[in-house]
């Protein structure tokens, strides 16, 4: 597909129905000067050679497509590959976009930067990525995402960053996003709001999507070396939707390859104690785009559950409601408990502890697996490790016990 | 001329513009507080319809919204308050809200039900008018004014924009920030008014940070109007017996420094 095919550019604020730009008046001017600059930097070699080099010397690019032939062999089925965006630097492919803003940032001469973190993973890039670009950081977490991710926190501050806080609401990862617009609504003029998924007004979306990218495109040429084909299936897990989006975005025109985003299902899409707005929501407007949104009859943004705090979101990027509609991407969801099996599974049979996160498209692709021959291949994007959540999953084992 | 563009009628007037929080700190205090301030004063209100999500607000107005919320506020009780407020007072009546609960409510049912509840305008913190157009044809149907807002960061070309597309009258924040009170007016303000003076003959009310009738005196001499929110729900916020007096004087207050 070429670029003219996609509905999303950076001169269009909508892919389709969905996205657009319901933010404050304050802010306009601000995402207009940050369209412009992104444009800029379109055509600006330098800035993307110093993307590439850091990319491959500081964050670890490229990631192995990893044959899992253990997992292969346990679900006894397609050919199961990992993405291995938790090799990167700070352990998520978080980095990519943090590493690609932060650059932007500096170009348009902000030096204090805003972030919201759900997980920690985000948060923890930017402070990475601002301590080695010597800029200012300041994180806004929900206090229920201190708790549960407070190794996440202990990380940005050791990396120099100020975290704040957000007492608000669900105490997740929404509030820390509304907390960090006021941020941007008051400090406008000097500061620089490093959001960390596609979702968010319009030219977030496109940024975010772009700087992760790198992620498919990488993968298309690792399969093609190694089996010289596409695969059959890309399982990816969706929050706002930036690891899915950044591993899809190539294969969006090869209508052979099956895209799955995986959300989390929670406790259970029936108690409703989920976070699956493109599977149980409706469409709404949140944090400045318009998309699937989990909410009420009355249009109040409802709370969501899940175990993994970076999923533990009640909207998804705006591009992701676009592919649902047209059925370009198939999405799913599954439950805490499935996500905590594949957790331990992927840690006992490969030795690999994958993010919470990322443990939900392992579940799925499991189960897909099986049922499908040995000649087909499915690539899962493992877009974190584990090592944040293992105070979660100790809690969740002596629960179990 | 719609009931808002009546307030601007009389030359030399300075509008005196309310907010409050619907059912904060009860759907009863909202229908006396909104009497008292029309019985003193005040040109018109804004009734807040709570959100769970409020990023254009301050701590104040974020936890108003939450209770009401608590408090089983919806869009559905915010127009049959309207409704009832509208047996009562005279004074023009507008929705604060959010883009959400409009869009989840139906646009077209919405504006057609704040008509028939005797609600004249809407402003939406969430919506500028590059995503306004439908809501805006919407509400030019049932003779609503859809109000705009200006920030001091909008450039000229947006200033344009704005002017041109509001009506009733042009909502300038005064500054770059969220609602809630603020001790200091911001020290620009003179020049943003000019600003829009240029371009736009509208009316021009200013909000956000204001609190004493001090600074409404103050913002009166370059502006048309004020609001005034988070300082109303500070004092209905009191717990004290004499909130109703408080409000009373603070009223008054904010009148007589209008009218000097
Ligand atoms: C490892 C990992 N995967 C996935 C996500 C979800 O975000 P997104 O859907 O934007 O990829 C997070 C967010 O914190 C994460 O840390």
């Amino acid at each position: 597909m070429t670029a003219q095919d996609e509905p999303s550019f950076v001169s269009s604020s909508y892919f389709g129905q969905f996205g657009g730009r319901f933010a404050p008046e304050t802010l306009v001017p601000a995402l207009d000067e940050l369209t412009t600059a992104y444009k800029k930097i379109q055509g600006d070699a330098s800035f993307w050679s110093e993307f590439d080099s850091l990319s491959h010397d500081y964050s670890g690019r490229p990631t192995p497509l990893y044959f899992a032939e253990k997992l292969t062999d346990h679900c006894g089925g397609a050919r199961i590959f990992l993405k291995r965006e938790d090799l990167l630097h700070t352990g998520a492919h978080k980095i990519n976009n943090a590493l690609g803003q932060g650059l932007l940032a500096k170009k348009m001469g902000k030096q204090r930067i805003i972030a919201e973190t759900g997980a920690g993973q985000h948060g923890v890039a930017a402070a990475t990525i601002c301590a080695r670009l010597g800029l200012d950081c300041v994180v806004y977490m929900g206090e229920e995402d201190i708790r549960r991710q407070s190794h996440n926190v202990f990380r940005m501050k050791l990396l120099g960053a100020e975290v704040f806080p957000v007492s608000s609401g669900s105490k997740t990862l929404k509030d820390a996003i509304n907390e960090a617009m006021r941020d941007w609504v008051t400090n406008v003029r000097n500061t620089y709001y490093l959001l960390g998924s596609v979702v968010g007004p319009h030219p977030y979306p496109t940024i975010v999507r772009d700087f992760q990218t790198i992620i498919g495109k990488e993968t298309r040429e690792q399969v093609m070396a190694k089996c010289g084909r596409l695969p059959d299936y890309i399982i990816a897990c969706v929050g706002g939707g930036s690891n899915a989006i950044g591993i899809f975005h190539p294969f969006l025109k090869d209508t052979e390859v099956q895209l799955i985003g995986v959300e989390a299902a929670g406790r259970g899409i029936a108690v409703g104690k989920h976070a699956a707005p493109l599977i149980a929501g409706s469409i709404g407007v949140l944090h400045g785009a318009k998309s699937y949104v989990l909410q009420d009859e009355a249009g109040q943004i409802r709370e969501t559950a899940s175990i993994a705090a970076g999923l533990d979101y009640p909207s998804v990027g705006p591009e992701h409601s676009y592919y649902k509609t047209t059925g370009r991407i198939a999405y799913d969801a599954v439950e805490d408990k499935d996500a905590l099996s594949a957790f331990l599974l992927l840690s006992q049979i490969e030795g690999i502890i994958p993010a919470l996160e990322s443990a939900h498209a392992i579940s799925y692709a499991g189960k897909i697996a099986s049922s499908l021959g040995k000649d087909k291949i499915i690539i899962i994007n493992l877009s974190g490790r584990g090592d944040k959540d293992m105070d979660i999953v100790s809690e969740a084992m002596e629960k179990k016990q | 001329m719609s009931r808002i563009s009546s307030i601007f009628s009389q030359p030399g007037h300075k509008a005196f513009i309310a907010y409050v929080t619907v059912g904060y700190p009860s759907i009863e205090a909202t229908l006396s507080t909104v009497s008292l301030l029309a019985e003193n004063g005040c040109d018109m209100v804004e009734l807040g319809i709570p959100f769970s999500d409020p990023i254009a607000d301050g701590v104040t107005i974020q936890k108003a919204s939450f209770h009401a919320l608590k408090n089983g506020v919806t869009p559905e009780r915010c127009l049959a308050v309207a409704r009832e407020l509208r047996q009562q007072v005279s004074i023009p009546l507008t929705f604060m809200s959010y883009f959400n609960p409009i869009l989840h409510y139906g646009q077209e049912n919405f504006c057609n039900d704040c008509a028939s509840s005797g609600i004249d305008g809407l402003i939406i913190p969430d919506l500028p008018p590059n995503e306004g157009g439908e809501l805006e044809s919407l509400t030019q149907k049932h003779n609503l004014d859809l109000i705009y807002l200006l920030s001091p960061a909008s450039t000229e070309e947006r200033i344009r924009l704005i002017a041109q597309r509001s009506r009733g009258f042009i909502y300038l924040v005064s500054v770059t920030g969220v609602t809630g009170a603020r001790n200091a007016l911001p020290s620009d303000l003179k020049v943003f008014l000019s600003r829009v003076r240029k371009v736009s003959k509208q009316p021009l009310c200013v909000g956000f940070g204001i609190s004493t009738p001090e600074q409404a005196g103050q913002i009166a001499t370059v502006a048309d109007g004020v609001i005034i929110g988070s300082r109303i729900i500070q004092l209905m916020d009191s717990g004290e017996p004499d909130t109703a007096q408080q409000i009373q004087d603070f009223a008054r207050g904010v009148r007589k420094e209008l009218d000097q």
